[in-house]
C-alpha cells in the first residue's frame, strides 16, 4: 500500500480517534505530511511480516510540548539527523521506519521521515492508541531497550542517550527537550525484524486510515457514522470489542495542569436512550476510565473516545466544552496490551487508579 | 454628549440598514437593498433616515459603518492583492512553507512570493536565529521586481517577542517605501500557521481597504455630513478609517457582533445569550459584560485557518426561509432555505415552498403575508414543525451556555417571529422593539477601545503594580483612539503565565472601552 495526499485527512481523523482525547492535534502533522508527499512522493507501507528477522528498523517520534509544536515546528532535517545519528551508533542502516504512537500527531510524523528518506513504514505502532510517556510502548514490554536514543534539534545538534533503564531515558530526555526549545526529534527502541514481529501492535496505520475513511463516507452518505464505525471496528483483529457506551451532553468539566499533564474529568449527562444516567470520564492527557454510578464502564489500556454525536468528529480533552452533544466509545485494546507485563507499564495502576483492569467486553456484556 | 446624533449603517450582502439614534432613542430606521458600488446604497439609506426624522446633515455627530465587505471579498476571492511573505523562523519550520493549507484558487490569487529566513524566537525568548538584514533587502528587491507591494511578515513566537518582525518591516520599507506591511504579531495569537494566514489575508485586502474607505468618505461628502466616520470591528468597538485601511481583517465579524451589541443596547442586558434569526441562518452568541464572548479556537474563513480574535458565534440552519421537510416520519427544519427569495417563494407570500415562516403563520402566532394560503396545512404537521423549530433553537442556545443555569435570551432579527413560546433552559426571553435593525443600532452605539497586550515580569514589578501599569496603558490607548476620558472603563483583564520563563513572566492583556468623544462637530 502507498500513502498519498488522498489518505492524509483520513489518517489524521483516525489517529485523533485512537488518541483517546490526547496525543496532540494532528493538524500541523498533517500539513508536514502533505508537504513531504508533494516534495518526495507517496510513502510505501509494508506489513511487519515482510521484514527479514535481521532487518534493522527504527521507531521515530517528536517529543515535547504540543503548544510549542504549533509555533516552532520541525524543518524535517532534524528527523533525518536523529535517524543518521542512531544508525551511526548502532552501525547499521535502517530498512524501515516504525511508528511509536498511532494516537494523535505522532501517527503522521514518522511518515514524514519515511518520505524524506525513501524508506518504507511498517504498518503498526507500539501503543495502538496514545500514551503520555515514551516507555509506555509494547516495544518496552517485550524487552526492547529505549536506548540508545538519538535526540536532534532544528540546528542538527544531536544528543545520544545511553541508559540501562528506559524510564531513565524518559526522565533525562524531558530535561533536554526543554533545553532544545520544547520540541525534539527522537529515534529510540531500534530493533530487528524478529523483535518487531513479536512486539508491534500490527496494522494500526491502515486501521487509522480505514477508520477516518469510514467516518468520511458515512457523513457523505448522510448515514449514522457510529453504526459505520462499529461495523468497521468489528472487522478488525483487536478493536472488535467496541460499544457506543453512552450518549449525552457534557454538563461539567474539571481541568487542571499537574506536572505537565492535563488532568481532570468530564461529566456527561445522558440523553435519548441514556436519559436519566450520568457518565464520568477521568483523564490525564488521555481518557483513563469511564464510570457510571460507581461502576466501571471502560478502563485503560482499553480505549475511550469522545466524539461529536452528529459528525463523529473526535474531541480532544482540550477541545471539550460545556454543552457539547457527544457519544462515548469504548474499544478493546490489542491482546498484546492486556498482558500482566503490559498492565504493569500502562495499566490503571501506572496512572494512579485504584481500580484494576477489566476488559470492556466483561464490563459491557452484549 | 448623550444627546449627540449618530447614524449607524450595516452594509450586508442583501440589505443596507441605517438608523438614526439620539442618546438612547432610535429616531428613524430604514432597510434598503445593498447597491453594487456600496457607496450609493449608503448615501440612499442615510438620506432616507435623515429625511424621515427631518434632521439636517450638519447636526449629525458621527457615522458608524459596519460592513461584511472584506469578509465577502475573501470568501469570493475578489479584489485581492498578491502578497509577498517573509517568515522568520529558519532553521525551524521549513517543513511547512507559507500557504500550504490554502485552497488552490485563493492561493493562486494571493500567493506572490514566500521565503523562510533566519530568525524567530523560542518560547522562552531565546532567538532561534539572527535576523539577516541583507536577506530581507534581497527579498524586498525580489518583491519589487515582481510588482508586489503588499507584504506579510511572520515570526516564530512573535507573541512572545515582536522585535524581529518590527525590524524586518523597517528594512522592507527602506527598500520598498510604498509597501503595505502587516506583522503577524499585530493581529494573531499563538499558532504560527494561523497567525501567518491572518497576516497574509490582511495584506491581501489592504489595497481594497483603501478604496473602500475612500468611497465611505465620499458618501459622507455627498451627504454634506462633516462628522467623523468610524467602522465597527470584531469586538463591537470602533476603528477609525486609518486603522481600517491598515487592519481590514479586524472588521470580519462585525455583522454578528453589531447585532449582539445592538441587542444588549435595546434590552439593557449585559449578560445574556443573543439569537439573531435571519432568513437562512440563526447566529447565537453570548454577551459578557455587554460584549460578545470571544472564540477560543481556530476560525475558518474562506477555507483558511486563522486565530485572530473573533466572537464565539454558533450558526445554525434556522431562519424565516428555512424549508420544512419530512423524512422517515420526522419533520426537519432547514438547513436548506429560500433565503432572500422568501417574499416570492413562501406559501403566505403566494409562492409554492413550505417555509418556517408559513408554519409560524399557520400556527397562528405570526401575522405576515396571507394566512388563507396556509389554512389547508395538516394540523399535526404544523404542530410537529413548531416543536422542531423550538427544539433546534433550544439546542443551539444550550450549546452556547457555559453552565447549566437557565439563561437570559434576547431575540433579534427578522426571523424572531418563529419563536413564540417558552424555551427549555431559558429564564427570560426578550424581543426588543427595533429588533430587525439591531445590527445598525449596534454600529450606531459602538464605543472605542484601547488594548494592551504585553509581557510583564511579576517578579520584578509585583502583580499589583504590573496590572496597574497595564490598566493605565489600556485606558490611555482608549483615550488616544477617541474615548471621552470620564467614560473609560476596563472591560477585560487576562493573565497568561509563560511557563519556564525566568522572572515570573506573564502575558497581560487588558481592554478598556469608553464612549466616543466628539471633536470638531457641531
Amino acid at each position: 500500500m502507498k500513502i498519498g495526499l488522498e489518505h492524509i485527512a483520513d489518517l489524521a481523523r483516525g489517529a485523533a480517534l485512537l488518541g483517546c482525547g490526547g496525543g496532540g492535534d494532528p493538524y500541523i502533522g498533517a500539513l508536514m505530511l502533505r508537504q513531504a508527499i508533494k516534495d518526495y512522493g507517496p510513502i510505501e507501507v509494508i506489513d511487519v511480516t515482510g521484514l527479514g528477522d535481521a532487518d534493522f528498523v527504527v521507531p521515530f517520534a517528536m517529543m515535547g510540548a504540543p503548544t510549542v509544536m504549533v509555533e516552532k515546528f520541525p524543518n524535517g532535517g532534524e528527523m533525518v539527523g536523529a535517524l543518521r545519528a542512531l544508525e551511526r551508533v548502532r552501525n547499521e542502516k535502517a530498512r524501515a521506519i516504525l511508528c511509536a504512537e498511532i494516537g494523535g500527531i505522532n501517527a503522521l510524523i514518522p511518515l514524514v521521515l519515511a518520505a524524506r528518506t525513501g524508506l518504507p513504514v511498517v504498518d503498526g505502532d507500539g501503543m495502538g492508541r496514545a500514551f503520555p510517556q515514551l516507555q509506555m510502548v509494547t516495544y518496552h514490554i517485550f524487552g526492547v531497550p529505549a536506548a540508545p536514543m538519538a535526540m536532534t534539534d532544528e540546528y542538527g545538534n544531536s544528543v545520544l542517550f545511553e541508559c540501562a533503564k528506559s524510564v531513565d531515558v524518559e526522565r533525562l530526555a524531558r530535561h533536554l527537550v526543554v533545553a532544545m526549545g520544547g520540541s525534539s526529534a527522537v529515534c529510540l527502541f531500534s530493533m530487528h525484524g524478529d523483535d518487531a514481529k513479536r512486539s508491534m501492535v500490527r496494522g494500526t496505520i491502515s486501521l487509522a486510515i480505514g477508520l477516518g475513511a469510514t467516518i468520511r463516507e458515512a457523513r457523505r452518505r448522510e448515514g449514522d457514522p457510529f453504526t459505520a464505525i462499529l461495523e468497521f471496528l468489528r472487522t478488525t483483529a483487536y478493536y472488535q470489542q467496541c460499544r457506543v457506551m453512552f450518549e449525552g451532553k457534557t454538563v461539567d468539566l474539571l481541568r487542571e495542569t499537574k506536572g505537565g499533564f492535563a488532568v481532570g474529568r468530564a461529566i456527561i449527562e445522558g440523553t435519548a436512550s441514556c436519559a436519566g444516567r450520568t457518565l464520568e470520564v477521568q483523564f490525564q492527557n488521555e481518557h483513563l476510565i469511564a464510570r457510571e454510578g460507581g461502576k466501571i464502564r471502560t478502563i485503560v489500556p482499553d480505549l475511550i473516545a469522545i466524539l461529536d454525536s452528529a459528525s463523529a468528529e473526535p474531541i480532544t480533552t482540550e477541545g471539550l466544552k460545556y454543552g457539547q452533544r457527544v457519544k462515548v466509545l469504548g474499544i478493546s485494546a490489542a491482546p498484546i496490551m492486556r498482558s500482566p507485563a503490559a498492565l504493569d507499564v500502562f495499566g490503571p495502576q501506572a496512572f494512579g487508579l485504584k481500580e484494576s483492569f477489566t476488559p470492556i467486553e466483561l464490563l459491557n456484556p452484549q | 454628549m448623550t444627546e449627540s446624533l449618530r447614524i449607524g449603517v450595516d452594509v450586508g450582502g442583501t440589505n443596507t440598514d441605517a438608523v438614526l439614534v439620539r442618546g438612547r432613542t432610535v429616531l428613524a430606521s430604514r432597510k434598503s437593498p445593498t447597491s453594487l458600488d456600496i457607496g450609493s446604497g449608503i448615501v440612499r439609506a442615510i438620506k432616507d433616515v435623515l429625511a424621515a426624522a427631518d434632521i439636517p446633515p450638519a447636526q449629525v455627530a458621527g457615522v458608524m459603518i459596519g460592513t461584511t465587505h472584506f469578509t465577502n471579498a475573501l470568501i469570493e476571492a475578489k479584489n485581492l492583492s498578491r502578497v509577498g511573505i517573509v517568515r522568520l523562523g529558519a532553521p525551524a519550520t521549513l517543513s511547512v512553507p507559507p500557504l500550504t493549507d490554502w485552497p488552490e484558487q485563493l492561493k493562486s490569487i494571493v500567493g506572490g512570493h514566500a521565503e523562510i529566513l533566519s530568525g524567530g524566537y523560542n518560547y522562552d525568548g531565546r532567538p532561534i536565529g539572527p535576523l539577516e538584514p541583507e536577506e530581507i533587502r534581497r527579498m524586498s528587491r525580489e518583491f519589487k521586481a515582481r510588482g508586489i507591494n503588499a507584504i506579510a511578515i511572520s515570526s516564530v513566537f512573535a507573541p512572545v517577542n515582536a522585535d524581529q518582525e518590527e525590524e524586518a518591516a523597517r528594512i522592507v520599507r527602506e527598500e520598498l517605501p510604498d509597501a503595505r506591511v502587516t506583522l503577524s504579531s499585530q493581529i494573531g495569537r499563538v499558532g504560527l500557521i494561523e497567525r501567518e494566514n491572518a497576516a497574509v489575508m490582511n495584506s491581501s485586502l489592504l489595497g481594497m481597504a483603501e478604496r473602500v474607505i475612500i468611497s465611505f468618505r465620499q458618501a459622507l461628502i455627498d451627504l454634506q455630513i462633516r462628522a467623523p466616520l468610524f467602522v465597527s470591528q470584531n469586538d463591537g468597538t470602533l476603528l477609525d478609517p486609518d486603522n481600517v485601511a491598515r487592519f481590514p481583517v479586524l472588521t470580519f465579524a462585525s455583522g454578528p457582533t453589531n447585532s449582539m451589541r445592538g441587542a444588549a443596547f435595546l434590552s439593557g442586558a449585559n449578560e445574556a445569550l443573543v439569537m439573531d434569526i435571519g432568513g437562512t441562518t440563526a447566529d447565537v452568541g453570548a454577551l459578557q459584560n455587554g460584549f460578545p464572548r470571544e472564540s477560543s479556537v481556530a476560525v475558518d474563513i474562506g477555507g483558511v485557518r486563522t486565530n485572530f480574535r473573533m466572537p464565539d458565534i454558533l450558526s445554525i440552519g434556522l431562519g424565516g426561509g428555512s424549508l420544512i421537510s419530512a423524512a422517515n416520519g420526522r419533520i426537519r427544519v432547514g438547513p436548506r432555505s429560500v433565503g432572500s427569495r422568501i417574499l416570492t417563494e413562501a406559501l403566505v407570500f403566494g409562492g409554492s415552498q413550505l417555509t418556517a415562516t408559513d408554519i409560524a403563520v399557520a400556527a397562528g402566532y405570526a401575522d405576515v403575508g396571507d394566512r388563507d394560503r396556509v389554512r389547508h396545512l395538516d394540523r399535526q404537521l404544523v404542530a410537529a414543525a413548531v416543536d422542531e423549530i423550538h427544539r433546534v433553537a433550544e439546542e443551539a442556545l444550550d450549546h452556547m451556555k457555559t453552565s447549566g443555569a437557565a439563561a437570559k435570551v434576547i431575540l433579534v432579527g427578522g426571523g424572531s417571529i418563529l419563536i413564540h413560546r417558552d424555551l427549555a433552559g431559558v429564564a427570560e426571553l426578550t424581543v426588543p422593539p427595533d429588533a430587525s435593525v439591531a445590527n445598525a443600532i449596534g454600529a450606531a452605539i459602538a464605543q472605542v477601545s484601547g488594548e494592551v497586550d504585553q509581557i510583564y515580569s511579576f517578579e520584578k514589578l509585583g502583580r499589583d503594580q504590573a496590572l496597574h501599569e497595564a490598566r493605565e496603558a489600556a485606558e490611555k490607548n482608549a483615550i488616544a483612539a477617541g474615548a471621552a476620558v470620564h467614560t473609560v472603563k476596563i472591560v477585560d483583564v487576562e493573565e497568561l503565565p509563560l511557563q519556564y520563563l525566568p522572572g515570573g513572566a506573564v502575558r497581560v492583556r487588558v481592554k478598556a472601552v469608553g464612549d466616543l468623544h466628539y471633536r470638531g462637530t457641531t
